[in-house]
């Protein structure tokens, strides 16, 4: 898959804000889904359910439009000094307005520029609606989720199987009486011992998060962290315990490692964030500020971070939407292509991607 | 005594007579004192100068039973109402001689209080002719024979109305041949006294006559009337003219409100609307992008529902002024509609103050500036809710 993005990027391309960037496998563009950048194009989608609005399949093929914020963010990345700690940012904005999707790009960039990708789809599906959770074999107090944590195991193992024969296992690792890795071995066995034992596809996280951490300050790669809907790491949870008294998201096993990936005390790399009302729980629907969704502990816990606006569309870049549109006859209706048909579509959206993208699904 | 026969075929009024019999009185022969202004073909009578013995035919007595008011109780009622407008005019401390009748409505509005919704349910006080029904007097004397030649047709006033009209027509031909033989007949057309006017309407053509008519009766007289108009003679105008009514124009009853100029110079207008109980109030601002502020919320985070922005964006999307105003709202109240409705109300008519009157009237007539009234119904006791009754049990 790899192989298949660096033949795209052959040509030079010069990207201008509201351009359209054909890419390779990128996320569907309804925000709701995962957007799930690791699975090749083309191929049966097996890996996590996709919504129905799917533009890969509908127009066969995946695009996104350039962004001032992404462009902005790519700038920052591609001016990083790796000997310094890793510089956080936060992607905060409107509902609708194209941060999942603007994280998604930085992290095809980042991507084709070889990196190793830390990407957490959904923080918020990790605290809310989880069928199991096991009392953790590593930390009595902890819990684990080891549906999410496989499945998160066989996404990060698409995207990024290169590296994984390439890192070395630092430790040895005692799974159980009668299985252990090796200091030395490759973390692809990490991995699989997760996929293949799912009671301990949690602890496996932890590890590979941990080894990650640890070896990018080597310099052998660098690692982008991008977690979409961090608030989710701390707020509430909807999970409760067989006595009914809720868990707070710190005794969650998963979401304490990534909280260990997202403080930037490790060098070589970056952590892009993403905010997210959409999924949030127990927030007002107008939050969208950093302080209203953090909260007071995240906010602490990220501080310093820069952080970085998406707003809604410019009129140019409604104008190339619109473009898109009509050039893929997406749009079907004869007023579509008049003015008084875009200013209609202006007003009633308010150059809201999102609201745009749901207005123009039935015309 | 013997009172004047007046027969058919004058364009004059008439006047109902009591019948001259003695035994007339008796029988308590209603006429009305209104009918005096009902038109020709239904004012005359032939009186016959008979003596009869107080024989009462059938006809009469079932004549009588229609009959509920007397005219010396008619005329009773008058006087009545008269006193009584002079001792509300002294209670009111005005004066008795010019008071008139919209003087009395508020007057009785001011003493009677009213809460009903149904404005015909409050008391009024009006003149005895408004309110007794009009009645129609009998029409055959002692003998039984009708007074009138068309009475057998059923409905008298109508076909000697029509009978008239088309005397007149003929007339009119007649008149115009004679000019076009003498070669004076000149086209002139005289259609400007249509304008503004309209033909009575079939209720007020019933009225007039004290006849229930059907349909076609009154298409055929309309028809006939234009008929008559196409002739152009002059003397038959006034006769037209007294089946024509005046409309006034809608669109001028439009208030539009005045601009006003804030600091920076830009011309912005203020006004309210209302919908169910959301109240809102919008100012327009005269350049701007199309950005809408409700409760200091843009607009899309105000209404997340695509039906109510759809709400906001008819007054600028019928006028083609999409992306040329800015907006700033406020509104209390209602539900999520509502609010829409009333903020729709309220941009259409602020928006009134920077279009030309033209635009106004599309407005008003696309119904952009007429508040809703539709309320919510009250409920009912003995039914569940406003119209739904209690499931109906046979036993």
């Amino acid at each position: 898959m790899l192989k298949r993005m660096t033949r795209l990027v052959s040509g030079a391309r010069q990207l201008d804000p509201g351009r359209l960037l054909h890419g390779g496998p990128q996320a569907p563009q309804s925000l709701a889904a995962h957007p799930d950048n690791q699975v090749p194009d083309g191929s049966p989608r097996a890996v996590s359910c996709t919504s129905e609005g799917d533009p890969v399949r509908t127009f066969n093929e995946a695009c996104l439009m350039v962004r001032r914020p992404a462009l902005e963010l790519l700038r920052y990345l591609k001016n990083t000094n790796f000997a310094h700690p890793a510089v956080r940012y936060v992607l905060y904005g409107e509902k609708g307005t194209g941060k999942t999707l603007s994280l998604c790009h930085v992290i095809h960039f980042c991507a084709k520029q070889d990196w190793l990708i830390l990407h957490i789809p959904d923080a918020h599906l990790w605290v809310k609606n989880c069928r199991d959770l096991l009392q953790s074999t590593y930390n009595k107090q902890r819990f684990d989720q080891p549906v999410e944590a496989s499945s998160w195991l066989k996404n990060f193992k698409t995207a990024n199987e290169r590296f994984l024969s390439q890192i070395k296992v630092q430790e040895k690792y005692v799974w159980n009486k009668r299985e252990s890795t090796e200091k030395g071995r490759p973390l692809g066995e990490v991995v699989e011992q997760g996929l293949t034992r799912v009671r301990n596809a949690t602890d496996a996280v932890g590890i590979v998060l941990k080894e990650l951490k640890s070896q990018s300050r080597l310099g052998a790669f660098r690692l982008l962290v991008a977690v979409d809907g961090v608030n989710a790491l701390w707020g509430r949870t909807t999970l409760k315990r067989e006595d009914k008294s809720p868990v707070a998201p710190e005794e969650l096993a998963l979401v304490h490692s990534v909280r260990k990936m997202v403080r930037n005390d490790w060098h070589g790399g970056a952590i892009v964030l993403t905010l997210s009302q959409t999924g949030s729980l127990f927030k007002p629907r107008k939050a969208y500020l950093p302080q209203e969704l953090l909260g007071k502990e995240g906010f602490d816990a990220l501080d310093p971070f820069i952080p970085i606006l998406v707003s809604n569309y410019s009129p140019k870049e409604f104008e190339s939407c619109i473009q898109y549109y009509l050039e893929n006859s997406w749009l079907q209706h004869e007023k579509a292509h008049t003015e008084e048909g875009k200013k209609e579509l202006l007003f009633l959206s308010n150059a809201n991607p999102g609201q745009l993208e749901r207005l123009c699904a039935y015309l | 005594m013997a009172a004047p026969c007046v027969f058919c075929g004058a364009a004059a009024s008439y006047r109902l007579f009591l019948g001259g019999r003695v035994s007339l009185s008796r029988k308590q022969g209603v006429w009305k004192a209104a009918a005096a202004e009902l038109q020709t073909g239904t004012g005359f009578q032939i009186l016959r100068l008979r003596h009869t013995t107080g024989v009462t035919t059938k006809k009469n007595i079932a004549a009588l039973r229609h009959e509920a008011y007397t005219v010396d109780f008619i005329k009773k009622q008058i006087e009545e109402f008269n006193i009584g407008k002079r001792h509300l005019a002294n209670m009111m401390g005005e004066d008795p001689e010019t008071f008139t009748q919209e003087d009395i409505d508020r007057a009785i509005a001011y003493l009677f209080p009213s809460g009903l919704f149904e404005k015909q349910a409050r008391p009024i006080m009006k003149h005895p002719e408004q309110i007794f029904p009009k009645q129609r007097a009998i029409q055959w004397g002692e003998d039984g024979r009708p007074f009138h030649f068309l009475f057998y047709t059923g409905k008298q006033s109508y076909y000697s109305l029509m009978h008239e009209a088309y005397g007149k027509l003929l007339e009119a031909e007649k008149h115009q041949n004679q000019l076009q033989a003498k070669g004076l007949f000149s086209e002139k057309t005289k259609t400007k006294d249509l304008i503004g006017s309209r033909w009575l309407i079939k209720e007020e053509l019933e009225e007039m006559l004290v006849e229930k008519l059907s349909d076609q009766d009154y298409a055929q007289f309309i028809r006939l009337l234009e008929r008559l108009l196409t002739l152009h003679c002059g003397a038959k105008e006034e006769f037209v003219q007294r089946f024509r009514r005046s409309i006034t124009v809608q669109s001028k009853k439009q208030l539009i409100e005045a601009l006003q100029y804030d600091e920076q110079g830009t011309a912005f207008s203020t006004s309210e609307g209302k919908r169910k109980s959301a109240k809102a109030e919008a100012v327009v601002y005269e350049h701007g992008s199309g950005k809408i502020n409700i409760n200091g919320i843009d607009y899309l985070l105000y209404f997340p529902v695509t039906q109510d922005r759809e709400q906001l964006m008819f007054p600028f999307h019928f006028l083609d002024r999409l992306g040329k105003h800015d907006a700033t709202c406020t509104v209390s109240g209602g539900g999520r509609s509502s609010q829409a409705g009333a903020i729709r109300l309220a941009l259409a008519r602020a928006l009134c103050s920077f279009i030309t009157e033209e635009e106004v009237e599309w407005m008003r007539q696309a119904g952009l500036l007429t508040a809703d009234p539709r309320v919510r119904e009250r409920k009912k006791p003995g039914q569940e809710g406003a119209r739904r009754k209690f499931t109906w049990k046979k036993r």
